[in-house]
């Protein structure tokens, strides 16, 4: 499957809470990131968990964040991040941007 | 020996069987005989893994980080695919891609998985209990500065600390900065500076032991 997004592209993160397995962490969710690296395509863990095959792949990257944008009390420093992967089926293209 | 013998009096401690045996205990113990019961694996077989994983240290992956500081081109391999480069120093990273991530004067690395605890075992051992702990893998993410702190670690506020929280399918591994006063330092005297927490990323590389 070839990747929807590019090393760049400003990515949301769907703000959803599916049941199940699930490995998008909750503090990221409706947050905006940037993608940093593609890691190819992967088996969906959300459904190898049940003892299906996790096809088709999808593509998984890593998005960065930044932590004042996460935590609306962070204590660290403005310029700190937070890098997560994140599987294609979480992630939207900003608002008014093509996908 | 007589209780009178001795000069204080020797609390009992537990046997192991005394501990509370939890549902998990009980799985682990019910699949490891069934696997040897039906001839999946043997007991020696098992034992021989055991000794494996318990085998692993720090050790390789201090060793990689030493030739990366060394040579630039092997530095260059190892940030593109750490377990390729690792074979090239018959180093056997596992299967799962490890990915390494490099503290410059910019930029601070530490890991972290929120998870569960998702670790490069094949390259630095078993992790610590304290990294499994849910009191790590929640702060860390969310304050990372204050639990640098609680190692004795402090960034300056200038670098950027940048937490890696491992959610799929990669391990990560710290690149510390190489210390100040190492110039002229041999791969084997390097190798002895890195420790477990700095490819962690709760520490940074230095000359003196505090």
């Amino acid at each position: 499957m070839s990747p929807r997004f590019g090393i760049g592209d400003s990515v949301r993160i769907r703000q959803a809470d599916p049941p199940g397995h699930v490995r998008t962490p909750y503090f990221i969710r409706g947050k905006t990131g940037e993608v940093i690296r593609l890691l190819g395509d992967v088996a969906n863990p959300e459904e190898l968990a049940y003892g299906r095959d996790g096809k088709p792949a999808l593509p998984l990257y890593r998005v960065k964040f930044i932590q004042t944008e996460l935590w609306g009390d962070y204590t660290g420093e403005a310029k700190d991040t937070a890098v997560v992967e994140v599987m294609e089926n979480w992630l939207d293209p900003l608002d008014g941007e093509a996908g | 020996m007589s209780g009178g013998d001795w000069p204080y009096p020797h609390p009992r401690q537990p046997d192991i069987e005394d501990g509370p045996l939890t549902h998990y205990m009980a799985m682990t113990e019910a699949v490891s005989e069934l696997l040897i019961d039906k001839g999946i694996i043997s007991a020696g077989e098992m034992r021989r893994m055991l000794e494996v994983i318990d085998s692993k240290s720090p050790a390789e992956g201090a060793r990689m980080v030493a030739r990366a500081w060394l040579d630039p081109d092997f530095k260059a391999r190892m940030m593109e695919n750490v377990n390729a480069a690792a074979r090239e120093m018959d180093i056997d990273a596992g299967g799962i891609p490890i990915l390494a991530v490099e503290n410059t004067k910019d930029v601070h690395n530490v890991i972290v998985c929120t998870l569960c605890s998702c670790y490069p075992r094949h390259l630095i051992g078993l992790p610590p209990d304290w990294y499994k702990s849910r009191a790590y893998r929640s702060r860390t993410v969310r304050e990372p500065r204050a639990v640098l702190a609680k190692f004795g670690t402090i960034i300056p506020g200038d670098v950027e600390v940048q937490v890696h929280d491992s959610t799929a399918v990669l391990r990560y591994l710290v690149l510390p900065l190489r210390p100040e006063g190492s110039e002229g330092m041999d791969e084997d005297a390097l190798s002895a500076l890195v420790t477990r927490d700095s490819m962690i990323g709760v520490t940074t590389v230095t000359i003196e032991k505090e």
